[in-house]
């Protein structure tokens, strides 16, 4: 019998070929983990081919995630175990591996012709690439066809549960219960108790399988929960978490959800998770192009609902006039965008920090935004929420930064209490100011106050010319131009916004290592390794972007040494020598479309904490 | 209580002496008047141009907006808060060029938006360029030597982007301004009215066989739905259908009689009769003025809100806190 190891975490990558549903099997394997209580972090790689050849080197699909007994803050550099159901997959993934790493191959799709589409010469992939790990060579295709010979199901829908066998495989190889996906899959196909029926009888022929041939490996595994916290939780990724963080915004403030939208990888599965929920009042219109989807939430602003819009950078340049209308007009507005590469259709399924300057200033005029960005799967709530809060508190639009990582990746979520957040107040005019309100007489906080049409004796114009900060009218007088300009500006910095947290050695790191948005858990990883190594090293990053922390300057000032690691060439490194006199940073830039490797970062810091 | 036009006057407005756009003002204030809607729940809407000045003439809430956005802007106005008329105010440049992409979607969803388009042939605000309803070979600043390109025709653009409500006035015919405004008004869905406007200054003249009473006398027809198409001075000509086309016939000459006269069917679902209508043009056939297309249809606001109604009674969750119950979970004691 293998013996079995207790790991304090372990990075499992599941590829094949994009049909192969290498996606719905991670899913379950994560959650399966997160259930027992383990913390998770996961990233799908999706590939960018609508649907490239079956077998080919660019349809391979991977799903990445880590598991640990404590926190995880990444889904890993590299896997411990890597399935790959094709040779396309074992091709391009086994980049992935540790030295150390168990792979499962489906040798029968090891074929000929299989290994020519991926370009092998010889009928040994594994001599060919010179593999030295454990490998688990399992006959799945046809283990699948056996097993399922009697469900009268068509062969085409019998190929479609080979990655449940491999599913089950893994889940022998770390003792996990197969029961939790048992009940995952018969709540996934209620209506179709056959498919469920079928996909978990192989999944348990894929853990038998292991069982009773231990393959070909000396160990099973376990991961132990050791320190979560309690609660209940489910798994989100990014994007979901997004749609909840308004709908709980929407509802806390009691005001009715509107997105205008127009579908863009990666930010769709925002519309698609909001269309859902009508039953919660969220009205979704899918807009003729990305100009009318914020053009018709600025609409929806002004009649009075809670008003977003979702993109991806390609979409903010197109909605960036309607954008800047409502800077002008001062009316709340909710734009997200789920980053991705760039520049123009770039790298549309990859993941970068590209766009930041694009959101702080890409707009004609004196166009001052707040900007968040969101820190991780989970965070994607919270940040949205804040992003509604300071929009309609302060009646400006906010931009809302993703990325396709964080969007695609996912974590467990505590589930919040709706009781527990912040209140969220707009600044509706007064009855008391009926007859002497005009439309841009501001509150303490410098806000314009909210009139919504329908009500009686505030009628007014709102546009996109500049009005007279007293009389609402337009106005073209030099002394009121500056005026305005300064207020709308000095409007958003005095948002208040949390202090920016430095964690790990705080009073006496060597070096503080500087971020902003999805990047926080590969920085984090980073640090971490780093004190372990006896470095102090300390972490301090940014979700609040603009305004940034009241203590952005102190922070920045206070280490010897700072180094700025971001997804793009620099440009959160030269916001910050914008807003803090005499700053240096070292820096970090990668633009490889992928999540930073944490051992990468980690060479690299070392280098600036030892010159 | 009773609303005069005072009720929805605001400002002095600033176009040139003379420009159609006073003209169209005065009677939209009048239309609103006798439609009787609060002017706290109307929202007047419009892009750029001069014509997209008018919102600031209203005493109602209004948005100057953008170039060419105003139906985005209009549309996610009404879906958010259907209870507001509102009123889209374009001229063609703004509404057909820049904004022809939101004309052409906002007429196929049918949202209940009142889409006035001031058609001057002509960009006005920007000192006399040609616009997409300028005929071919029209000398502009911007075509010295003429235009080469064919003009849009707004009915076409609304008939073929399935719109389900068309109308025409001359900006001073108020009268007939008045009547398709209250039409479009009570029209559910997205209504187009095309209002023929001279620019005094750019363009004078683009609409000068119809500007006046007497010319529209000459050269125009009056639709009715459910009367005989009947004009001229006297009365005195009719269209008839002539195969696959109309034609102008004389009554009294060759044995036609006001029996053989077409009678206008508004509410014809088939729009192909319509928009021959709409198509007239002179020396030929008169252009056509009124109401020329007003079919009933289910409009997208309405829609979408009996959706989340419909919805709403058959998902068990209405809150977030029962949404969030409605995920795979597990609990860490």
């Amino acid at each position: 019998m293998a013996k079995v190891e207790d790991l304090d975490q372990v990075v499992v990558r599941f590829s094949g070929d994009s049909g192969d549903g290498m996606q719905l099997a991670g899913n379950i394997f994560s959650t399966i983990s997160a259930t027992v209580g383990n913390d998770i972090c996961t990233f799908p790689d999706y590939p960018a081919d609508i649907r490239a050849p079956q077998g080919s080197l660019t349809g391979v699909s991977g799903f990445q995630v880590h598991i640990g007994a404590n926190k995880v803050f990444t889904p890993g550099d590299k896997c411990d175990v890597l399935v790959a159901m094709n040779p396309a997959a074992l091709k391009t993934q086994y980049k992935f591996c540790k030295p150390t790493a168990c792979i499962i191959i489906d040798t029968d799709s090891f074929k000929e012709a299989d290994l020519q589409k991926a370009n092998f010469a010889t009928m040994d992939a594994i001599a060919e690439m010179g593999i030295k790990n454990d490998v688990i060579a399992a006959p799945i295709t046809q283990m699948v066809k056996d097993c399922l010979a009697d469900s009268g199901m068509d062969p085409k829908a019998i190929m479609k549960c080979r990655n449940m066998f491999a599913l089950g495989l893994v889940c022998w190889l770390f003792n996990r219960d197969t029961n939790i996906a048992a009940n995952m899959l018969k709540e996934k196909f209620a209506k179709k108790p056959g498919v469920a029926e079928s996909n978990i009888k192989v999944i348990q022929a894929g853990y038998d399988y292991g069982h009773n041939t231990h393959s070909s490996v000396s160990h099973t595994y376990t991961v132990e929960t050791k320190s979560a916290k309690k609660g209940v939780y489910m798994d989100i990724n990014g994007n979901k978490a997004t749609a909840y963080g308004l709908i709980a915004a929407a509802e806390k403030a009691g005001l009715k959800l509107y997105l205008g939208s127009y579908p863009i990888t990666p930010a769709t599965d925002v519309l698609h998770e909001l269309s859902k929920h009508k039953s919660l009042g969220v009205t979704t219109v899918q807009c003729e192009d990305e100009i009318a989807g914020c053009a018709s939430a600025l609409g929806a602003s002004f009649a009075g609902a809670l008003a977003c819009t979702s993109t991806s950078g390609p979409g903010i340049c197109l909605k960036s006039e309607a954008m800047n209308l409502a800077v002008i007009m001062e009316l709340p507005l909710v734009v997200l965008d789920v980053q991705r590469g760039g520049p123009a259709t770039g790298l549309p399924t990859k993941s970068e920090q590209t766009d930041l300057l694009q959101c702080l200033f890409g707009r004609n005029g004196e166009s001052p935004m707040p900007v968040i960005a969101a820190t991780s799967p989970t965070d994607c709530f919270d940040a949205a929420y804040m992003a509604c809060k300071i929009a309609l508190e302060h009646m400006t639009p906010v931009v809302l930064m993703t990325d396709a990582y964080v969007a695609n990746g996912s974590g467990a979520f505590k589930l919040p209490n709706l009781a527990d957040f912040p209140a969220i107040n707009p600044p509706y005019v007064p009855e008391s100011l009926k007859g002497t309100w005009t439309p841009y007489m501001r509150n303490a906080e410098g806000s314009r106050y909210w009139a919504i049409p329908g009500r009686e004796g505030f009628t007014h114009i709102l546009g996109g010319l500049e009005k007279d900060s007293k009389t609402g009218a337009i106005s073209t007088d030099p002394e009121n131009h500056d005026l305005m300009t300064r207020l709308r500006a000095e409007k958003i910095e005095k948002i208040q916004v949390p202090d920016v947290v430095v964690e790990g050695d705080k009073d006496d790191a060597e070096l503080l290592i500087v971020g902003f948005g999805g990047t926080y858990g590969h920085l984090h990883a980073a640090m971490d390794e780093m004190k372990a190594a006896g470095k102090k090293v300390a972490l301090a990053h940014f979700k609040y972007i603009n305004p940034l922390p009241k203590n952005t300057a102190e922070v920045m000032k206070k280490y010897k040494k700072v180094v700025v690691a971001e997804q793009n060439m620099g440009q959160f490194a030269g916001w910050l020598r914008m807003k803090v006199d005499n700053f240096a940073p070292y820096q970090f830039n990668e633009v490889k479309g992928q999540p930073f490797m944490v051992a990468d970062l980690v060479k690299s810091f070392n280098q600036i904490y030892s010159e | 209580m009773e609303l005069s036009a005072k009720d929805f006057k605001k400002g002095q407005p600033r176009w040139c002496p003379g420009c159609g756009d006073h003209f169209f003002l005065a009677s939209l204030q009048k239309a609103m008047a006798e439609i009787g809607v609060a002017p706290e729940n109307v929202a007047v809407i419009s892009g750029i141009g001069c014509s997209s000045r008018l919102p600031h003439y209203m005493a109602t809430y209004g948005m100057n907006t953008i170039h060419g956005r105003a139906a985005a802007i209009a549309t996610g106005a009404k879906v958010a808060n259907p209870n507001l008329s509102v009123w889209q105010i374009s001229g063609d440049g703004d509404g057909l060029a820049i904004g022809g992409n939101h004309f052409i979607h906002a007429n196929r969803r049918n949202i209940d938006l009142n889409m006035i388009l001031l058609n001057n042939r002509i960009y006005g605000l920007t000192k006399g360029q040609y616009s997409p309803t300028s005929p071919r070979g029209f000398v502009s600043k911007s075509s010295p030597y003429g235009t080469v390109e064919d003009p849009f025709r707004p009915a076409e653009l609304c008939f073929g982007a399935r719109g389900h409500f068309f109308a025409r006035a001359v900006a001073t015919d108020a009268p007939g301004t008045i009547e398709i405004l209250k039409a479009a008004h009570a029209h559910k869905g997205s209504s187009v009215c095309e209002i023929l406007q001279n620019c005094v200054v750019f363009n004078d003249g683009t609409h000068e066989s119809v500007y006046s009473a007497e010319g529209r006398k000459k050269n125009a027809i009056y639709l009715e739905h459910g009367k005989p198409m009947i004009f001229g001075e006297n009365n005195e000509f009719g269209l008839v259908q002539d195969g696959f086309n109309i034609k102008v016939v004389k009554i009294g000459e060759n044995g036609i009689t006001e029996k053989d006269i077409l009678v206008h069917d508004a509410h014809c679902e088939d729009n192909t009769l319509q928009m021959k209508l709409a198509l007239m043009e002179g020396p030929d056939f008169p252009v056509a003025l009124g109401v020329i297309r007003d079919v009933e249809a289910p409009t997208y606001n309405d829609a979408v809100a009996e959706q989340i109604e419909d919805v709403k009674s058959k998902k068990k969750y209405h809150n977030f806190q029962e949404l969030l119950m409605t995920n795979d979970t597990w609990e860490v004691k």
